[in-house]
């Protein structure tokens, strides 16, 4: 379902993802495990149409998003890591733009916004303008609308990054359940391995842009010797703290200066 | 069609929903026409070109819609920054169709703005004598309000951030205004003046706006619309092409 050959992104001097690969069957829920700046995000841009790959090619469901942009976007839907509703919009607005911009016909629209706003406990606030939401409520909301148009795979951007227990163990059982039920693929990110544990029938650990580790939970921890999955990870990436991932938009400017400069 | 409706009518809520920016650009014109139109009238006036606030009133309405349209283009940096544009980025849509629609939905929210400091004007004392030439005043209003929101999205589509808007601002915006022809007559200003007037394509906005409005006109209001027709198209087809190249 998601396919990555030979995958490379360079910034500049730097290679945030360095010629990775990995197969993601249809109906998997696939982790995507590594340390801040391993090149998590960066992949999950790649396979998402956002970054053109420096070298490399991704297969969603058999489609090039390179090629096939627009085809490619139609199979997924996703939940960034960081907040991309729109504040000025009530929740009903962002979910009703979201489903225009992915043509659900209106009436399937009406009653899908009804039923996930309701599953995600938004309907009673959803002529509020998002602004005055808490972060809690707005990551429902984004998960929530990504589910929308009932892509075939979903990409989750450390989707419970900031949310309560509850909140985090409500959204698991509902992806497994999409999962279970309808055959939804699922690639995700999370710092919380145990959640990792749970959920994911096969991860990959990715560390300075490099896949160091692919297996299930319990090969992984065989591979190792180890008892849990956390100390799994530990063992493989080491037990060293990195430098906070920069986000896009610093690589962006780090980028712009060092173009002015050449200029 | 139902996305660029859509991406419409987003960017109308939004300005219908700041109400701070609203009452900010109802501001500067009014200061402009009292400071300029009181203040250089009498000048004006015994330098043998006649009533100065009906001079300006093109200008100030063209002023307005310029900076509106800038600022609706530019809200894409806003976008970047609060993380709603990767929603419409990886949306199954072809780009130039949301870029179409933002454009139009900030040109929209200019040719309003444009309207009602037309009716700012009327109250501070313009008359226009021409009232059938009204829907060509419209039209001046829109290519102006379509370009330069087309023109804001192309620059926030390569400025990753507000620093560099300020500076988008100082050397683009303020020559763009200050240098067309929105406070002074072109005729009898230096020579490199008038090339950069002639370059600007405001020059023909406020120009066709003024004959429209007023009757007079410098570069006749034939040139005005060929003029602003091209550089409007051109400015679409950029802003449309490196809208669809951002990579967030």
């Amino acid at each position: 379902m998601i396919r990555a050959q030979g995958l490379v992104k360079t910034f500049g001097d730097f290679i945030a993802v360095d010629n990775i690969a990995f197969d993601v069957a249809k109906g998997e829920i696939f982790a995507f495990l590594g340390p801040n700046g391993a090149g998590k995000t960066t992949t999950i841009k790649m396979l998402t149409t956002l970054l053109r790959p420096t070298r490399g090619s991704v297969s969603l469901d058999g489609l090039d998003p390179v090629t096939h942009q627009t085809a490619a976007r139609k199979q997924f839907g996703i939940v960034f890591q960081d907040p991309s509703v729109d504040d000025e919009l009530t929740a009903y607005e962002n979910m009703d733009f979201h489903g225009v911009l992915y043509s659900v016909p209106r009436k399937l629209r009406q009653e899908r916004i009804e039923a996930l706003l309701k599953l995600f406990e938004l309907w009673d606030r959803r002529k509020d303008q998002v602004k005055q939401f808490s972060g809690g409520m707005r990551r429902r909301l984004e998960i929530a609308r990504s589910l929308l148009h009932t892509p075939k795979i979903i990409f989750l951007d450390e989707p419970t990054l900031g949310l309560d227990p509850q909140t985090r163990n409500q959204l698991w059982t509902h992806i497994k359940k999409l999962n279970d039920e309808e055959q939804v693929t699922v690639f995700l990110t999370t710092h919380y391995m145990e959640e990792a544990e749970r959920v994911a029938h096969r991860i990959a650990i990715i560390d300075h842009g490099k896949i160091i580790a692919q297996g299930t939970p319990g090969e992984l921890k065989a591979q190792t010797n180890t008892e849990t999955l956390e100390q799994a990870f530990l063992v493989l990436t080491g037990s060293t703290i990195r430098e906070e991932e920069a986000s896009s938009l610093e690589k962006m400017r780090t980028f712009g200066k060092a173009f002015r400069r050449v200029k | 069609m139902n996305v660029v409706y859509i991406l419409w009518l987003r960017q109308l809520k939004r300005s219908a929903r700041s109400r701070t920016r609203i009452i900010g650009s109802f501001a500067q014109p009014l200061l402009f026409l009292l400071a300029f139109g009181f203040g250089f009238g009498s000048m004006f006036q015994r330098a043998g070109q006649g009533n100065y606030i009906q001079f300006l009133a093109p200008g100030v309405i063209t002023m307005s819609i310029l900076f509106t349209s800038i600022f609706a283009g530019i809200e894409v940096i806003w976008d970047r920054q609060f993380g709603f544009l990767k929603e419409t980025l990886v949306a199954p849509v072809p780009r130039i169709l949301i870029m179409v629609g933002r454009t139009l939905g900030g040109a929209t929210v200019a040719v309003l703005q444009g309207m009602v400091v037309f009716c700012i004007c009327l109250v501070v004392g313009f008359r226009t004598p021409s009232l059938p030439l009204l829907p060509l005043a419209f039209t001046f209003m829109i290519l102006t309000a379509v370009l330069f929101t087309a023109v804001g999205t192309a620059l926030a589509s390569v400025l990753p951030d507000f620093q560099g808007f300020q500076l988008v601002m100082n050397f683009l915006v303020m020559p763009i205004f200050f240098l067309s022809g929105a406070l002074f007559p072109l005729t009898n200003i230096p020579r490199a003046m008038r090339i950069i007037a002639n370059l600007d394509p405001l020059s023909y906005s406020v120009d066709g706006l003024r004959f429209a409005l007023i009757g007079v006109t410098h570069f006749g209001v034939s040139l005005d619309l060929a003029v602003l027709c091209v550089v409007t198209a051109a400015a679409l087809a950029v802003g449309g092409y490196l809208f669809s190249r951002i990579q967030v």
